[in-house]
């Protein structure tokens, strides 16, 4: 534990010993920003919910995390860290958790310096906080998914660009599981049963069900169990690089 | 303690480490010497538990390296090829995280850390991010983090390049300092540090054990060991002088500077009866020599003749 913990902390420091915490942070809250009163027609709606808020997080993290993800491993791959810290006396399953954690508690920091818009609809209105909570909780879920995924394909790669790219495509795909443009590719090809398993997978079905307010443990569990698949498979990848 | 046993690497078909088995004792320092490419940094990498034998086993202070890694990694201090270390962080943030990591807490950590602090002289630096120092500083971090929890196993991938000769000179001492308890592998092109920290050295090339012997085992491979080399005013009166020793099998003359070198019969001592040939003689000598044999012929002539063979093969 001890070991996760140490890298944890090395890991969130380093985000905020250079420009790239900040950059994203101002980033995302801009475009967050922008998305809700422009494209989400925040005020014209009249309504006090965040709806037109939290409908452009999957693909706000669509570029942002991987952004964050894809240094995850390819950069210590590249500047030859990766040795050092492989060769101290931590489980690889520590490093791989510890690096995750630190990512995702910065990305959760950006999320929660959104605030203001929930003091604003407050203001405003008589918002229902019992939704507002629950999606931040399933953004916050999707999040750490995207970032999974990213620290899979980060290992797999000394290149953060290929990383980037790589992460982007395989996130757009699980987002839109549940949408024809991906279940049709598949009913060519597949049979039914494959076509409905991959529905199930979709992102934004299992985003949208926790945005209603209702938090059903068969959301939790699917993300949950997303981030650790993603997790173990990272662990793999490394595994396998050190045994090529 | 380190031990091998027919540890091998292989990258498709391509075999960076052809059944290496070697075994290194406490109070050891073992130089492991070869050309770029020579499995080198691929042996020191896969004792360190960064790399997966294909084949073999290695153990450290009696873990197997992949049976039991945690056990092997505490008991190792390791320093990579090129002395990695995160650039965004200060020096001091940097040894602080070796130690916590390595499980050093409290007062018996910090005095770890201003140990190696004051042995590799990096007060000046501390407070400084490691992207921002010199070569020979970010060397000497890497160092420091291999050493923090006095380990009693040391494994060190070219530990002086890239530094300036004084700074050389010190952590060669530093290397001997720490020798007498632990078992220390370097890995070096430098022939003369060699000489300068290695108890023993391994010549590996393609792979393979070449030579496993002392230094000076090695230099008594040379054919300049027990040569005698002179530099007279008159050359040919010279050359006639040392055609009287019977125990000489030939002599060079370095175009150069007329440096005279004469290569005794194999077994025998010449440089007596030099001495006393040019005496007879009245050779003015401006310059007497007893050559012990040199490390880098010895070099060359080992590692060529095994990549010839290759070619050959």
């Amino acid at each position: 534990m001890s070991g996760t913990m140490t890298i944890y902390r090395r890991e969130l420091r380093s985000y905020f010993a250079t420009p790239v915490a900040y950059v994203f942070i101002v980033i995302f809250l801009l475009l967050s920003g922008a998305f809700t009163f422009y494209l989400g027609g925040f005020y014209e709606r009249g309504q006090a919910d965040l709806q037109p808020f939290f409908t452009f997080h999957p693909w706000l993290y669509l570029f942002l995390v991987p952004a964050v993800s894809m240094r995850l491993w390819a950069e210590e791959r590249k500047s030859g860290t990766i040795e050092l810290l492989l060769t101290l006396p931590v489980t690889m399953w520590q490093a791989v958790v510890g690096k995750f954690l630190a990512a995702w508690t910065f990305i959760a920091l950006a999320l929660a310096l959104t605030f203001p818009i929930w003091l604003t609809v407050n203001y405003l209105g008589d918002p229902d906080n019992g939704v507002i909570a629950a999606s931040y909780l399933g953004s916050l879920l999707m999040a750490g998914a995207f970032l999974a995924i990213g620290s899979c394909l980060s290992a797999a790669t000394r290149n953060q660009v290929v990383a980037f790219i790589l992460t982007v495509v395989v996130c757009f795909v699980l987002l839109l599981a549940g949408y024809p443009l991906v279940l049709e590719a598949i009913g060519a090809i597949a049979p039914q049963g494959v076509v409905d398993a991959v529905a199930g997978l979709s992102f934004l079905t299992h985003f949208e069900s926790i945005g209603k307010g209702v938090i059903d443990l068969r959301d939790l569990i699917y993300f949950v169990l997303m981030i650790l698949f993603w997790l173990y498979a990272t662990a793999i990848v490394i595994d396998m690089k050190k045994a090529a | 303690m380190i031990e091998t046993r027919e540890l091998s690497k292989r990258y498709g078909d391509f075999t960076a480490v052809d059944a290496i088995s070697f075994k290194v004792e406490p109070g050891q320092v073992l130089g492991f010497l070869g050309p770029n490419g020579a499995g080198k940094s691929t042996t020191m990498k896969m004792l360190a538990g960064f790399l997966a034998p294909t084949a073999g086993s290695a153990s450290v202070a009696g873990f197997d390296v992949e049976r039991q890694p945690l056990e092997a990694k505490r008991v190792l201090g390791y320093l990579p090829e090129g002395a990695p270390s995160y650039g965004e962080m200060t020096v001091r943030e940097f040894l602080d995280f070796i130690a916590r990591v390595r499980g050093l807490h409290g007062e018996a950590g910090e005095r770890r850390s201003d140990d190696v602090i004051a042995r590799l002289h990096l007060e000046p630096v501390l407070e400084q991010p490691i992207d921002t120092l010199s070569k020979g500083f970010k060397r000497r971090v890497g160092l420091a983090g291999a050493i923090l929890h006095d380990p009693k196993v040391l494994i060190l991938d070219e530990p002086t390049d890239g530094l300036d000769p004084n700074q050389k000179q010190e952590v060669r001492s530093l290397i001997n300092s720490m020798a007498r308890d632990k078992t220390i592998i370097i890995s070096t092109h430098l022939l003369e540090e060699v000489h300068a920290v290695c108890t023993r050295a391994i010549i590996i090339a393609a792979g393979r054990i070449l030579a496993d012997a002392t230094p000076a085992e090695l230099e008594a491979r040379s054919r300049y060991h027990q040569a005698v080399s002179l530099t007279a005013a008159n050359l040919e009166e010279a050359k006639a002088a040392l055609a009287r020793v019977g125990d000489i099998a030939s002599i060079e003359v370095d175009p150069q500077d007329n440096r005279i070198t004469a290569f005794p019969k194999p077994g025998r001592q010449i440089f007596v009866a030099v001495s006393d040939a040019l005496k007879a003689q009245q050779v003015a000598v401006r310059e007497l020599a007893l050559e012990g044999g040199r490390l880098d012929e010895v070099f060359r002539t080992i590692t060529q003749g095994a990549s010839g063979a290759e070619v050959r093969s």
